[in-house]
Formats: C-alpha cells, sequence, structure tokens
C-alpha cells in the first residue's frame, strides 16, 4: 500500500517575522532591476564615449570637492540607517528613530549639494551627449534619493507611531535595504563619472 | 529563366556575392533536410494514433508508463544535430574570412551617401579636379575589387547589390565600408534595405560594371561641365534651371551648385530616374518634373507647377545634359 | 485584530462547511466594486487573455490589410505613410500587446493552481500589472486612431524617430507608452518570480515544478533584467524629441547604434520570453495526449533556462550589417548557431513523447504537435540568419519576416490556441467544441503555411522588407498573392477559434473537474475553480500527483484531499525556495482600489508629459505617490506594539 505524504508542519510564523518575509523579496526583485537600469544608464555612457573623439568630455578633470565629501556622506548614511534597524531589531525605539531621523538628513544633504552641483557645472542638460548623460544619470540617482527619503520618512513617522517590533519589521528592513543599494548605485555612478577619467577614460 | 532584378539565390556575379552562394544552399539545404526528418518523424509518430478522438477518447487510453528508450531520442537528435551545425560554424567563419575587408590591392575607392530616398555616388580621381558626383547609378568596372565608403547623410540606410554583395549600413556619423567586384560586365540592380521613411520602398540604384575601357571612357564624360546652351531657348531654360532646381539641385558649369538633390550634370546619361522609380524618358521626365508627388508620394523633391513654356523649356535644356 | 506569531495550521479534510467557510473569506464582491478591485489571479488571468486576443484581432485586421495592399504590383490601397504606421502598429500590438500578454495571462491563471497555492504572491501588483497593460494599449493605440501611430517599425531606428525627421507627436507616444508598458511587465516579472519561489505546494520542490513554470519563469527573469533596457532607449529618446539632448544624434557626439544596442540587448531574450511558456505549455499539455510523462523533463528544464542563458548573448546577431568588427560578428555568429541546441532538446523530447506515448488526436493536441513542425521550420530559417555572411543577403528581406512569423505564430499563436482548447474546460467548465475544432485547427494550419511557406522565396528572391509596395517583373509578384490569400485563410482560421469559444462558453458540453484525464494538480479541483483554489494545501510526492497510482513510479502517493486548512483569514502557506517545505503562513490582501487609482495617476503622469502639460504631469504623479503610501501602509494586524503580548508555548527566540 503506497504511503501518503502529507506535509504536517509544526508551529508556522503567521506572516513576515524579521526580515524573512514576501515583501523583501519584492524589494530584492525592484533593486535588481533598478541595478540593471543603472547597468544600462552607464553602458550608453561607456559606448558612446568609447566611439567618440576626445573632447567629447566636457569636464575632463571633474572637481573633486564637494563630490568627494559628498559621497563619503552617503555611504556613511548607510551605517546610520544600519544602525537604526538594529534598534528597531533590539526594541530600541529611540536609536531607531535617531538612525533614521539622522540618515534623512545626511540623504537629504547629499541631494542638496547635488543639486548645487547640477548648477555649477560648466555646460548644460543639452550641450552634448556626455552632458546629457551626466545630468540624466546622476538624475536617476538623484529620483533613487528622493524615494529613499519619503521611505525614510515614512519609517521614521510609522516608528514613532510605534507600528513596528523586533519581530514584526520587514518594512523596516525593506526599506533600509533600498537604501543601501541608493548609495551602492552612487559608488558606480561617482566612478564613472568622476573617477574614471582620470583614468584615461574618454580624454 | 532570367533571373528576378535582386534575386542572390539563383546566382551569383561578383567576388563577395560567389563566396556566400554555396554557403547559402548549404545552410537551405540543411534547413530542407532537417524539416523533411522532423515532418516525417511527426507524421509517422502521429499516424500510430489511435483513432480521433475527444476527452472520452483521451481518458479512455490507458497510461504508457515512464520507460528508457525516449531519453535516447534526445541523446541522438543532438549528436546528429551537431555535425552540420558544426559543418556551418566553420565554413561560416571560412566564408566571413573571404567577403569581410576589401582586398589588400583595391583598384578604386568610391564615396556612397544614402539619402532620403536616393543615392549620392562620388567617385576620386588623381587629383581634386578628377572628382565628380553622380546619383543612382555607380559604374564599376569588372574585375577589380571597388571599396565603397559609405555614409549617411540622414537617416540609417542600406546599401545592398545582391547579386555582388550582402547589405552594409549608411549610418550617419559613421564611414563604413564595402567592396564590389563584378566578375563580367552587366546591369546590377541594387536597393537600401534599412527602413528609412516613407519612400524606403522606392530607393533603389543601379551598379554598371563595364570593361575597364568602358569605364574610363564613361568616367572621361562624367568629368566633363554641362555643356553651354546653343539656342535662345537652351539660354532660356538654363537659366530658369539654374534659378528654379538650382536651389536642390547642382549642374556642373552653371550656377546650379546645391547639393540638397542629385547632381544633375549628366542625367541624361542615367537609366533611371529618381532611385530607379521611373525610366528616364523625355516622357517620364517631363512628368516627374512636373509632379513627382504623384510618382513618388513624399519623396523630397516638391511638384514644380511649371507652365508649358517653362517645363518645354527646361525639357529641352536638361536633356542636353549628356 | 492581531495576529498570532506563530500558529500550528490545522490538518483537514476538503468538507463542505470548510469549502463554505472559504468561499465567504475569498469571495470577491460582486458589481462594479468588485470588478475594478479584484485581486484573485483567476480573474487577472482571464481578463490579460481576453484583452490580449482582441489585441491579437485588432493587429491581425491591421496585417490583412497589409496583404491587400502587397497583394500585387504598385497597389494604391494605403499611402505610404499610412502603409509605414500600419506596419509597425502591428509589429508594436503583436510583439508588446499580444504576444507576451497573452502568456502572462495563461500563466497568471495557471500558476496558482500549477503550484497548489491560493494566490500570487502579490495579487495587488498582480492587478496593477493588467491595469497598466489596459492603460499602454489604450495609451499606444490613441496615436494610432487619430493617425499618429509609430511609423519607424517595432524596433523603432534612430535617427528616423529622431524630431528632425519625424516632427510628429507619432514618435512620442510610442516612447512614452512603451515606458509605461515597461513598467507593468516588470512588476509582472518580480511577481512571477517571487511567486515561482515562495507559493509552492508542500513537495512541489525545483525538480518537480510543471515546464510551464520553468519557461514562465525564466522569460520573467529575463524580462526583469532586460525590460529596463528597452524603457531607458525610448525615454532617452524621448529626451532627445523634447529637448534636444544628443544620446543618439552624431552632430551632438551621439551613437545611432546606442539605441540597436540598448533595443536588442532587450529584444532577444524578449523573443525568447514570448515563447518559452508557450514551449511549457506544449510540454505540459502534449504528454496529456500522448498518454505518458514528458520524455526528459530535467532536459527539457535545463534547456529552457540554457535558450535564455544564451539567448543573453547574441543580440548583434540583428546587427550583422551595421558593421561592426569581424571578430565581434563571428561571436555573435557562433553563438546563434550554437543556440540551437538547447532548443533542439524540447523538439527531440516532444517527437519522443508522441513516438513512445499513445497519442489521442484531439485539437488540442493538433495545435500542439504541429507546433513542433512549424519551431522546426523556424528555427531553421533562425539558424540560416544566424551565418553572417548569408544573413548579409537574408537581413531586411522577407526571408527575415518569413522567419518571425514561423517562430512567432508557429511557437507562439499555436502553442496558445492549443492551450486553450486544452485549459478552457478548467477555466469555464465547458468543452470548446471539437468538430469546430479540426475546422479551426485545418484552417489555421493550411493557411499559415500557404501564406508563409512561399514568404521564404519572396525573401530569397530579394524583396525587402517594409516596402509599400513593389513594381511589377521582379518575380514576386505570384508569391505575394498566394501569401495574401493564405493569410486570409488563416485569419479564417483565427475567426472560427473565437467564435468556438462564445459559443462554448455559453453552451459548451460540461466538463468535469478532470476532463482530460490530466496528471497536474490544476486537475484536482472543480472546474471553474472556486475562489479560494485548493480547500485544503496539497501535499505533492511527485511530478505527477493524479497519475500516481497508475505510473506506480514510487511508494509515496501525493496527499490532495487532506492537508493544512488554513482558513482563519486569507491565508495561504509559503514553502521553501527549493525543496518546498512549509515556511510560513501568509495573509493575502484583500481586494483593493489602490492598483486602479495608481494605474490612474500614471496614466495622468503620461499623458500630462505627452502633451507637454507638465502641471498635469506633476498631479499625476502626486496621485501616484498618494496611491503608492496607501498601497504600502502597515496593516493593522501585522503591527505590534511593544510590549510584545506573548503568548503561551511560544519559542523564546521570537
Ligand atoms: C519569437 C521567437 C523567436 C525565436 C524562438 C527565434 C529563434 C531564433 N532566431 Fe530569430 N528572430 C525573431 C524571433 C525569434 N527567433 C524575431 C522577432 C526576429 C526579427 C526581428 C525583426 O527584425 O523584426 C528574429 C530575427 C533573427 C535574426 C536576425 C535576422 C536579421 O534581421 O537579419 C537572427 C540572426 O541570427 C535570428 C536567429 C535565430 C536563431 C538562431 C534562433 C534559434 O533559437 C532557433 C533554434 C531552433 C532550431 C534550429 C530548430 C530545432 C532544432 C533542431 C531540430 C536541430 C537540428 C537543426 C539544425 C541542424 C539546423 N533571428
Ligand atoms: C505574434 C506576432 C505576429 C502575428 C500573429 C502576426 C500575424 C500576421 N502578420 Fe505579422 N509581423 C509581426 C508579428 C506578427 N504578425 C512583426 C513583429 C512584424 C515586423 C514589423 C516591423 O517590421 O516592424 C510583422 C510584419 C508583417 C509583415 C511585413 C510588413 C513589412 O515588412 O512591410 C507582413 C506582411 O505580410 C505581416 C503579415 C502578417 C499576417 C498576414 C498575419 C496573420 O497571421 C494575421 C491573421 C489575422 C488575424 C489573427 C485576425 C483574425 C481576426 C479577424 C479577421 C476577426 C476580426 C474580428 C474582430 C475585430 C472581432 N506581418
Ligand atoms: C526642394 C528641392 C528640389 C527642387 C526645387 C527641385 N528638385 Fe529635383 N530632386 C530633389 C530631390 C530631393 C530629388 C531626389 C528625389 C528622390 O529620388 O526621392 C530630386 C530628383 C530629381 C531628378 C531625378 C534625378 C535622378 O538622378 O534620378 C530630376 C531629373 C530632378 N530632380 C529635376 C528637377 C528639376 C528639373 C527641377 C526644377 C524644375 C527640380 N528638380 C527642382 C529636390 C528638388
Ligand atoms: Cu533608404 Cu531605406
Ligand atoms: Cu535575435
Amino acid at each position: 500500500m503506497a504511503e501518503h505524504a502529507l506535509a504536517r508542519p509544526g508551529q508556522l510564523a503567521v506572516g513576515p517575522i524579521g526580515r524573512n518575509g514576501l515583501g523583501y523579496w519584492g524589494v530584492a526583485m525592484l533593486i535588481a532591476t533598478e541595478a540593471a537600469l543603472f547597468g544600462y544608464l552607464l553602458f550608453s555612457y561607456y559606448y558612446n564615449g568609447a566611439t567618440q573623439p576626445p573632447g567629447w568630455i566636457l569636464e575632463p578633470a571633474p572637481k573633486m570637492f564637494p563630490a568627494v565629501p559628498n559621497t563619503v556622506l552617503l555611504l556613511a548614511s548607510s551605517g546610520v540607517v544600519w544602525w537604526g534597524e538594529k534598534g528597531i531589531e533590539a526594541g530600541r525605539r529611540g536609536q531607531a528613530l535617531l538612525g533614521f531621523g539622522i540618515t534623512f538628513l545626511m540623504g537629504a544633504i547629499f541631494a542638496a549639494v547635488q543639486i548645487y552641483e547640477w548648477l555649477i557645472k560648466p555646460f548644460g542638460f543639452a550641450a552634448n551627449s556626455y552632458s546629457s548623460l551626466y545630468f540624466t544619470t546622476t538624475a536617476f540617482h538623484m529620483a533613487h534619493v528622493i524615494a529613499g527619503l519619503i521611505i525614510l520618512a515614512a519609517l521614521f513617522g510609522w516608528t514613532a507611531l510605534d507600528y513596528f517590533s523586533p519581530r514584526r519589521r520587514i518594512v523596516v528592513s525593506a526599506g533600509v535595504l533600498y537604501w543601501h543599494f541608493v548609495d551602492v548605485v552612487w559608488v558606480f555612478v561617482f566612478t564613472t563619472y568622476y573617477l574614471t577619467p582620470y583614468l584615461g577614460f574618454g580624454t | 529563366m532570367t533571373r528576378p532584378p535582386l534575386d542572390y539565390l539563383l546566382g551569383s556575379d561578383g567576388v563577395r556575392a560567389d563566396a556566400t552562394l554555396p554557403l547559402t544552399w548549404f545552410t537551405l539545404a540543411i534547413s530542407i533536410i532537417v524539416c523533411v526528418i522532423i515532418a516525417w518523424l511527426l507524421w509517422v509518430g502521429v499516424r500510430r494514433a489511435r483513432a480521433n478522438g475527444g476527452a472520452a477518447e483521451t481518458v479512455g487510453t490507458p497510461l504508457e508508463p515512464e520507460q528508457g528508450r525516449g531519453l535516447s531520442w534526445i541523446t541522438i537528435g543532438l549528436a546528429v544535430s551537431a555535425v552540420p551545425l558544426l559543418a556551418t560554424l566553420i565554413w561560416t567563419m571560412a566564408a566571413l574570412g573571404h567577403v569581410v575587408g576589401p582586398p589588400r590591392r583595391s583598384g578604386m575607392t568610391i564615396d556612397v551617401t544614402g539619402h532620403q530616398w536616393w543615392w549620392e555616388v562620388e567617385y576620386h580621381g588623381a587629383n581634386p579636379s578628377d572628382t565628380f558626383a553622380t546619383a543612382n547609378e555607380i559604374h564599376i568596372p569588372i574585375g577589380t575589387p571597388v571599396v565603397v565608403r559609405l555614409h549617411g547623410g540622414d537617416v540609417i540606410h542600406s546599401f545592398w547589390v545582391p547579386a555582388l554583395a550582402g547589405k552594409t549600413d549608411t549610418i550617419p556619423g559613421q564611414q563604413n565600408i564595402a567592396w564590389l567586384q563584378a566578375d563580367r560586365p552587366g546591369i546590377y540592380r541594387g536597393q537600401c534595405t534599412e527602413f528609412c521613411g516613407v519612400e524606403h520602398a522606392k530607393m533603389g540604384f543601379e551598379v554598371v560594371a563595364q570593361p575597364a575601357n568602358d569605364f574610363e571612357h564613361w568616367r572621361e564624360a562624367q568629368l566633363q561641365t554641362a555643356p553651354p546652351p546653343a539656342t535662345p531657348q537652351l539660354i532660356h531654360g538654363m537659366q530658369f534651371t539654374t534659378f528654379r532646381c538650382g536651389l536642390c539641385h547642382s549642374i556642373r558649369g552653371t550656377d546650379a551648385a546645391s547639393h540638397y538633390g542629385p547632381d544633375l550634370t549628366h542625367l541624361m546619361s542615367r537609366r533611371t530616374i529618381a532611385a530607379t522609380t521611373l525610366p528616364n524618358n523625355p516622357g517620364a521626365l517631363a512628368g516627374w518634373i512636373q509632379a513627382p508627388q504623384g510618382m513618388k508620394p513624399g519623396t523630397l523633391m516638391p511638384d514644380q507647377h511649371l507652365s508649358g513654356a517653362e517645363l518645354n523649356d527646361v525639357l529641352a535644356y536638361v536633356e542636353t545634359l549628356k | 485584530m492581531r495576529q498570532p506569531a506563530y500558529r500550528t495550521p490545522r490538518i483537514g479534510e476538503s468538507t463542505p462547511e470548510l469549502r463554505a467557510r472559504l468561499h465567504a473569506i475569498w469571495e470577491t464582491a460582486p458589481g462594479w466594486r468588485g470588478w475594478l478591485s479584484t485581486v484573485d489571479h483567476k480573474e487577472i488571468g482571464l481578463r490579460y487573455i481576453v484583452t490580449a486576443f482582441i489585441l491579437l484581432a485588432v493587429g491581425g485586421v491591421e496585417a490583412l490589410v497589409i496583404r491587400l495592399q502587397l497583394a500585387g504590383p504598385d497597389l494604391h490601397l494605403l499611402t505610404p505613410e499610412q502603409y509605414n504606421q500600419f506596419f509597425s502598429t502591428h509589429g508594436m500590438t503583436m510583439i508588446f500587446l499580444y504576444a507576451l500578454p497573452i502568456l502572462s495571462g495563461f500563466s497568471n491563471y495557471l500558476w496558482p493552481l500549477v503550484l497548489g497555492s491560493r494566490d500570487m504572491a502579490f495579487p495587488r501588483l498582480n492587478a496593477f500589472s493588467y491595469w497598466v497593460y489596459l492603460a499602454a494599449s489604450i495609451f499606444l493605440y490613441s496615436g494610432f486612431v487619430i493617425g499618429a501611430g509609430p511609423n519607424d517599425g517595432w524596433f523603432n531606428y534612430v535617427p528616423f524617430a529622431e524630431k528632425d525627421y519625424n516632427p510628429g507627436i507619432n514618435e512620442d507616444v510610442y516612447a512614452l507608452g512603451m515606458v509605461l508598458l515597461g513598467i507593468s511587465t516588470t512588476v509582472g516579472a518580480a511577481n512571477f518570480i517571487v511567486t515561482a519561489f515562495k507559493m509552492r505546494a508542500p513537495g512541489m520542490s525545483i525538480n518537480r515544478l510543471p515546464i510551464l513554470v520553468w519557461g514562465t519563469l525564466t522569460a520573467n527573469v529575463a524580462n526583469l533584467l532586460v525590460v529596463p533596457a528597452v524603457s531607458l532607449a525610448f525615454f532617452l529618446l524621448w529626451l532627445d524629441r523634447q529637448f534636444g539632448t544628443g544620446f543618439y544624434q552624431p552632430s551632438a557626439g551621439g551613437q545611432p547604434l546606442l539605441w540597436q544596442h540598448l533595443f536588442w540587448i532587450f529584444g532577444h531574450p524578449w523573443v525568447y520570453a514570448i515563447v518559452l511558456p508557450a514551449m511549457g505549455m506544449v510540454s505540459d499539455g502534449l504528454p496529456v495526449f500522448c498518454r505518458r510523462p514528458l520524455v526528459g523533463y530535467s532536459l527539457v528544464a535545463l534547456g529552457t533556462v540554457a535558450t535564455m542563458i544564451l539567448g543573453f548573448g547574441v543580440w548583434v546577431h540583428h546587427m550583422f550589417a551595421t558593421g561592426l568588427p569581424a571578430l565581434s560578428l563571428s561571436f555573435f555568429s557562433g553563438a546563434s548557431i550554437i543556440i540551437t541546441f538547447p532548443s533542439a532538446i524540447a523538439v527531440f523530447a516532444w517527437l519522443a513523447t508522441i513516438w513512445t506515448g499513445r497519442p489521442v488526436i484531439t485539437t488540442a493536441f493538433l495545435f500542439f504537435a504541429s507546433m513542433i513542425l512549424l519551431f522546426v521550420i523556424g528555427g531553421v530559417s533562425g539558424f540560416m540568419t544566424a551565418s553572417v555572411p548569408v544573413d548579409w543577403q537574408l537581413t531586411d528581406t522577407y526571408f527575415v519576416v518569413a522567419h518571425i512569423h514561423y517562430v512567432l505564430i508557429g511557437i507562439n499563436v499555436f502553442p496558445v490556441v492549443g492551450a486553450t482548447y486544452f485549459w478552457f474546460p478548467k477555466m469555464t467548465g465547458r468543452f470548446l467544441d471539437e468538430r469546430l475544432g479540426r475546422w479551426n485547427f485545418w484552417t489555421m494550419f493550411v493557411g499559415f503555411n500557404l501564406g508563409f511557406l512561399p514568404m521564404h522565396l519572396t525573401g530569397l528572391l530579394g524583396m525587402p522588407r517594409r516596402v509599400w509596395t513593389y513594381p511589377e517583373g521582379m518575380g514576386w509578384d505570384t508569391l505575394n498573392l498566394i501569401t495574401s490569400i493564405g493569410s486570409f485563410v488563416f485569419a479564417i482560421g483565427v475567426l472560427i477559434f473565437f467564435y468556438n469559444c462564445w459559443k462554448s462558453y455559453r453552451s459548451g458540453a460540461p466538463a468535469g473537474a478532470n476532463p482530460w484525464d490530466a496528471p497536474t494538480l490544476e486537475w484536482s479541483i472543480p472546474s471553474p475553480p472556486p475562489p479560494y483554489n485548493f480547500a485544503v494545501i496539497p501535499t505533492l510526492a511527485s511530478r505527477h500527483p493524479l497519475w500516481e497510482d497508475r505510473l506506480d513510479e514510487s511508494e509515496a502517493r501525493s496527499s490532495l484531499d487532506r492537508g493544512m486548512t488554513l482558513d482563519e483569514g486569507k491565508e495561504t502557506i509559503i514553502t521553501t525556495a527549493m525543496d518546498a517545505e512549509p515556511d510560513r503562513i501568509v495573509e493575502m490582501p484583500e481586494d483593493s482600489y489602490a492598483p486602479l487609482l495608481l494605474t490612474i495617476g500614471l496614466a495622468v503622469l503620461f499623458a500630462g508629459l505627452l502633451v507637454k502639460l507638465w502641471l498635469v504631469a506633476g498631479l499625476g504623479g502626486v496621485g501616484c505617490l498618494a496611491a503608492l503610501l496607501l498601497w504600502l501602509w502597515p496593516r493593522q494586524e501585522m503591527r505590534e506594539r511593544s510590549p510584545e503580548p506573548r503568548k503561551i508555548g511560544e519559542p523564546a527566540h521570537g
């Protein structure tokens, strides 16, 4: 007589626990597709750059100030937000509020400095395909920073309303993951637009 | 049976097409054989089937248990397929080596620019004054490789003379190289094959391959400027033509010097007008000048609406542009 | 009410009381409210299918007009500009608005049923994906109906698509519409991927997935990664057109070929994405009528994935004539020839299944089996174009048009029609008429081959594609006439199909739960399935739960009418990614207007961008934001306030 396989699980979690939940997967998918998007943006830059004569890059020696400190600021914010998430994990609401709040401020400063950089660039949006790519890529990134800021603000508000606990915190983990992504992408954008000209690309 | 003008399956007339043709036939033959074998396997496999049925018949047919022999179909199938695939791969690489680059010793170089919807052709000689332009008709000497530098005048077009060689795109901002070498004299039809707007369909051209002597004669003739008008009617015709048509066309030896449209200096030496849209005869020419939009709707040459007298003068003059 | 954090799911039988309780929990509200807010995957799947079939008819009618224009030399039914809009819109419709959505529709409908789940992973995202697809279709067609449809072919090469050469609004509609459609495709892809990994019944380990799931999963992993390429390409084009940037303009340091790379990096994986799920349908459906399991399951699954992996590396075969260096041509040519192997696996597996089985000829079987031949004909013509020197002659002739119709109609339309014959009883509880079915099949099969087989020769005799007319004496007259006649015969076949669906939906013979005696989970539940799909969550012991007793491959038997009841809310089970061990209970979202509202916000945003009313666009953007916050607001019952309420017996690790 054949035997029936029957799943008889013991206690199962109901809904997301920790970072273990469908929402986290969902954000991971979002990040995958957005990472691809940035990949294609950078591909466009390298492709156009490689096929154009020297002089295509309108600013062959991009200024390192304030770009470098701004980059450091953004990367540091990843650490802060991680510390905030730890606050939720440990049930320390104050730490979480502080973490999300400071991250928000750091992100906002980054955005402001970036806008300042746009303003002082010696070329306009449609000057040539280099300038268009520069502005489009950084603007795409900026859109992600703004989305990240909205998420951080929401996390801050929800934390203040005491929506989360160490166990029920998938929203926090997913939001924080997104912010890390925003930061990591910037490293690639920064390297491409600010560093590769010094390494000889396009010059 | 005569070969259709754009055919590349039934024959070839140039070195590059010669190297491609057998490979085309080889892959075609493999393809047909594969299809026939699969069709046969399918037919026999299905013919063994039980009578036509519906749900009841399906439900009533007992199951075949999983057996080992199925898998061998896949292994044998893949193994057999590998042979022609590998052969094709090797032949492809070999043929590519033959047709890709122009041979190091090439006879001459010409520039061809794709425009919406006609072809500009430029010849160069030893000195700058030996340069001349023509349109929609490319003359080449037989037996020598001719390098064709391709330029995109506006949008992307594609340069194709099936009897002589495969396609190469003309892309703005980039110079592509094609080369042609005709085995025997003949008139070979060419066609734009990258979609380029309303009249992509009517963007043909012709390659006239001639013995070296004839080619030299043609070349000498093309270098001439337009003959001066001899009669009052022709003088009037020339004035009108340079004034009106010179907005877009050039006629060397006159004041007409715009390069928006085809060079007309030796218009009457060409076999067709408007990128093979019409045969070059007086009736067609008159019709074209008056109402190109009726014959090639959308073409960038506007209808001219000349009066009867103007048209006569223009025609009379243009017909001297041999 | 707050949920307890842990629970031991109750195991039970499928009783009438249980079913009534689940019905009450899962049912969509009646009337238009339910219609606008439903998140039921079956409802969404059917909407996808119906919409896509309507678009097939629309794109088909466009094709018929094209065929009238080309029936003889020098015809003037259409002006050149009209012709160009017709063939471009035809391509756009078929590729983007029919071919993928129809498969997403079937997969949406079928996945939870074949996986033993009660819904997709993200039901609201699913609804959103459909609404955006609908909105994008309307958006894309809005240009065509006012005489400003896309006019540069479906792959829309620059610089012809730039404002200098194309000043109308045509390309703006196309560019923005494609970005909008990309959103739908992407969220759909994310949903499929997470569903495949997390939403399977216990015991449905990764090596027991139906091939349909493999196909759709592979296709959607590809979509997730490559759709951004085409969205970006179109977005940059729109910037070029609106703001004078120079991404593709050589005069501004841009590159026309950048467009082609971005497009085909997307385009080639995409053409496999629109056939792999359909090949999956054949792999799952054909064996039922051969009365045996599919030969070489693992190899076919592997071949599916391998096709896609190789498929990422062949895009340049669409650009052989663009003057790239010979080295890169050889590489992509080689890769395109090699990609034949994984495709061949499926062909031989199907043939072996037919040969070693006992085929019963039903209409569905005819469609599935004939597809094998059509696939091979389409495949070998692709093999010919894969050889660079040969492609330099073949490219941009009707030979390529023949190739794409054999692969697209052969591996998409034929399997889809077959799949409809196969799964219609599940979806509606009624059979499609078999007698009409035979007429349907033979007119489609004969018409298709009559129309498109000669087209290979038309191409070999040099007829370029995308020409609005051709002169006499080129040797193409008779061939084109035959093709036009064949097209109409084929269209009659499609018409019979639609008629059969309509008629059988109203008065077809009733079908029970498992009318074909098929082996997979979807056939273990009533037709049409109840809103909750499975009264008890099944546990799988093999790939063929309904054939186990007869195949007797192993000791273990699947458990279909005993299992977790999960009836304390709108719940289903989540399992581990590989082995499908029970992992967690999830609460599925209720019906919601958020997806529709977000879609409306997006539509306003895109309409504003199109007509350059930035204020309207801004309002749309704000609307999107509001809808998103509404959507993502953490759900009441999932919240907790500290100190956490501890239940007795709850493990301490928490
Ligand atoms: C819809 C799906 C689909 C599929 C599955 C394919 C499958 C293939 N395609 Fe196709 N292709 C398209 C859709 C598809 N294509 C479209 C839409 C275009 C045109 C776009 C446009 O320009 O508008 C295109 C264009 C296209 C081109 C560019 C042509 C040109 O513009 O010049 C090339 C070139 O290499 C190509 C190659 C291939 C190859 C090698 C395969 C292979 O995967 C096929 C492999 C399968 C088989 C070969 C059959 C089974 C194998 C056997 C039975 C084994 C024995 C076989 C042999 C020994 C040969 N395709
Ligand atoms: C899935 C994809 C798909 C499908 C199904 C079809 C179906 C058809 N296609 Fe198309 N085709 C493409 C994808 C597809 N095509 C693509 C991608 C291109 C390239 C475009 C480009 O170059 O940019 C193309 C290009 C193309 C051309 C080349 C145009 C050119 O280069 O100038 C031609 C010409 O014959 C053609 C013909 C046909 C015909 C006759 C059908 C027939 O199968 C159509 C059959 C008819 C129907 C399916 C409709 C039947 C229904 C009714 C009659 C009922 C009407 C009732 C109601 C409205 C309720 N197609
Ligand atoms: C506004 C620009 C314009 C004007 C004015 C114009 N043409 Fe043209 N012409 C063109 C263009 C562009 C073409 C190429 C058309 C094509 O093939 O699509 C052309 C083609 C031709 C051709 C065919 C040339 C060939 O090699 O096939 C002839 C002949 C011709 N024009 C004669 C004339 C005459 C005569 C006049 C004046 C009475 C004239 N054109 C005025 C733009 C112009
Ligand atoms: Cu020029 Cu097509
Ligand atoms: Cu391809």
